[in-house]
């Protein structure tokens, strides 16, 4: 097998060495339970205050404000259907149609149920229809849960603006960052969400851990009821290595942020100029300024995305894509069609999403490699006439 | 990631026969772009009548790509009437069998095959006429009208899996269940006198439907259904047994009972549950 180039960041990540380091001897060595009254469960529980405090300082939060959970849908789910229960009467919900499927499910399970959900619709490039929500956003809104940056375009949606209306409206604000935390700054003190979602494994943490933040005088109810972990909030024993590994892992993001954002930022530039460049009919998905640094979808028009990911694959880069294709569905990416990425464009739709560990040599591989895979399966394609209508 | 078998990574990486043939005997297109899937299929014959030369080219994901190039090499040497005989089954054998949710793909090469013959035979294709029904995928009521006569199809997720109407933006399932409605009405034996159906003997078909059609299918998740009453169009039923408890019951109704009890008597009921 060629050695991987990991361009997926976006799906997950790899757990970094130092946190995988961090959790090892919380397996076989540190194994105590952290509600014990001995002192080797007790290190355990004083480990997991310190994992709360690294994951708080990450979004400027206080540690008491931070529910570990499984992952960032338990998250999702929780902050829901919390918001929900906290204000029986009100029958509404606004979110977007660009969501991940554990808000867009979630909110499609509870229209069924007798709530009203308003979909906030996208332009062209991705950007929220911000006079639509805030003309649907009234007393009787219960929940606005807005994702701060999407997972297949990076867009960034304007969180401020829509905590400062929701605040006005008496709704509560929640926001799935799962990709925006450990990307860009993310500070609940300056944008006032109410909760705030996010997973350990887009952060090099491991899969199978995440944390909602609940801001301080939130009503609360918990999704998991049981003991007394997490301060009732969320029943069942600790995942012990795992939030300390998350609390690593957020610690060295919160470090690092700055100067890693500039050197993912640069590359994935590299990587996006290179392609557009020089592949013909070629088009960039998603607000090219207001973004995330690590993310890059490009339609490559005449062919289809599941080929052109095959292809890569055979080369050892792991990509994604938004065609039909991949998902075993007859319809691409709900993104893309919300945008309004024609269907003829959204099937050839691949994202790259980078992380701290790609280099320049890997940019260079693949934008080596990438321009005969795409002309490779243009020259099969039917509706591709020989580079003739290269100039547009 | 897709289970593909190794003969559909050997086709699609290696794909035999690309390409397009100056002078054909038979071309056949299939497909289009915003379908997700395209096929034009090219042959050329011998002296004999066998196939000397087929070539593809084609829009489409690894499994589109396999079973194109599968085809144009099960075709070669073939005469017409032995191609003709090649299902899509046959092309899905040959590449060590898709995923289920890929046998379109097949579907595909199989279409294409079959007009690039009536190509060569200067038989006019067969015009897509009629109205489009589903904008997404471009599909019109005589297909759907066609494909739901030919296989006898009744939901809306057979026409999906069959002509890929509804898979898009699903503002199409209502008309495509007018279809369905539509087309069964006219294959069922005709009433005598179909719009002046009694009370009674309206009453009398929901009776039979409910024992022929609807309790046997009910019964097999442990539930069961009573007709209570008749008014007009609107029956009146009672859930018992697992249906009765059974969160999913309103759906059951709504989607099962109604749908078939318009099917079998007339297309006006509504069906209301009567809880005991």
């Amino acid at each position: 097998m060629n050695p991987v180039i990991y361009m997926d960041n976006n799906a997950t990540t790899r757990v970094d060495p130092e946190v995988f380091q961090e959790m090892a001897p919380y397996f076989t060595d540190y194994y105590g339970n952290p509600s014990s009254m001995h002192t080797f469960g007790g290190m355990v529980g004083r480990k997991i205050s310190q994992a709360r405090e690294q994951v708080a300082a990450l979004i400027n939060a206080a540690p008491e404000e931070i529910i570990f959970t499984s992952c960032g849908t338990e998250s999702d789910s929780t902050a829901i259907r919390a918001a929900l229960a906290s204000s029986p009467d009100k029958k509404h919900i606004i979110t977007t149609r660009v969501e991940h499927p554990a808000i867009k499910n979630l909110c499609e399970h509870f229209e069924k149920t007798g709530y009203r959900v308003s979909w906030v619709p996208v332009d062209r490039a991705g950007r929220l229809d911000m006079d639509f929500l805030l003309d649907r956003l009234t007393e009787d809104t219960a929940v606005v849960s807005v994702m701060w940056a999407n997972n297949e375009t990076g867009v960034l949606f304007p969180m401020d603006r829509i905590a400062q209306a929701a605040a006005e409206r008496g709704a509560v604000f929640h926001t799935d960052a799962v990709q925006a935390v450990g990307k860009l700054p993310v500070d609940v003190k300056v944008t006032a969400v109410n909760m705030l979602s996010l997973s350990g494994h887009k952060i090099h943490a491991p899969k199978g851990i995440g944390a909602l933040y609940v801001k301080k005088g939130t009503k609360f109810f918990p999704f998991l009821i049981g003991g007394h972990q997490e301060r009732g909030r969320r029943g069942g024993t600790e995942n012990t290595a795992s939030i300390i590994g998350l609390g690593k892992a957020a610690e060295m993001a919160r470090t690092n942020l700055t100067r890693d954002t500039a050197r993912i930022r640069s590359l994935r530039d590299k990587l996006e100029n290179g392609i557009l460049e020089n592949i013909p009919h070629a088009l960039l998905n998603g607000d090219k300024e207001n973004r995330l640094p690590n993310t890059v979808n490009i339609s490559f028009e005449y062919i289809e995305g599941e080929a052109i990911l095959l292809m890569m694959d055979q080369m050892g880069i792991c990509a994604s894509s938004g065609s039909a294709c991949t998902s075993g569905s007859l319809e691409p990416s709900h993104v893309l069609r919300a945008m309004g990425v024609p269907f003829t464009a959204a099937h050839g739709s691949i994202r790259f999403s980078l992380s701290i560990y790609n280099t320049e040599e890997e940019i260079d591989f693949v934008l080596e490699k990438l321009p005969p895979i795409i002309d490779r399966l243009r020259q099969m394609s039917p509706f591709w006439k020989g580079g003739s209508c290269k100039a547009q | 990631m897709w289970e593909y078998t190794d003969k559909v990574k050997d086709h699609f990486l290696n794909p035999r026969n690309v390409g397009e043939i100056k002078n054909p005997d038979g071309v056949g297109e299939v497909g289009s772009m915003a379908c997700g899937d395209a096929l034009k299929l090219f042959f050329k014959l011998d002296a004999n009548g066998r196939i000397a030369d087929a070539r593809f080219q084609t829009f489409g994901c690894a499994s589109a790509i396999a079973s194109s190039s599968a085809l144009t090499e099960m075709l070669k040497g073939k005469t017409l009437e032995e191609a003709e005989k090649i299902t899509n089954e046959d092309i899905a054998a040959y590449l060590g069998g898709l995923p289920k949710e890929k046998m379109h793909c097949s579907v595909l090469g199989r279409d294409a095959l079959k007009k690039a013959v009536m190509n060569y035979r200067g038989e006019a294709p067969v015009a897509s006429d009629g109205e489009v029904v589903c904008e997404c995928f471009g599909v019109t009521d005589r297909q759907i009208e066609k494909a739901v006569r030919d296989n006898n199809l009744k939901t809306v997720e057979d026409i999906t899996n069959y002509t890929k109407a509804g898979g898009g933006c699903g503002n199409c399932h209502e008309r495509i269940r007018e279809i369905i409605n539509e087309v069964n009405l006219s294959a069922a034996p005709a009433p005598a006198v179909p719009q002046k159906m009694t009370n009674i003997e309206k009453i009398k078909r929901v009776e039979e439907t409910l024992e022929r059609e609807i309790k046997p299918a009910l019964r097999k998740d442990g539930g069961s259904i009573e007709l209570v009453d008749v008014d007009g169009n609107t029956v009146y039923v009672r859930l018992t047994g697992t249906c009765a408890v059974c969160a999913a019951s309103e759906l059951t109704l709504k989607n099962y009972v109604e749908s078939t009890l318009r099917e079998f008597v007339t297309p006006e009921l509504t069906v209301e549950e009567v809880r005991s």
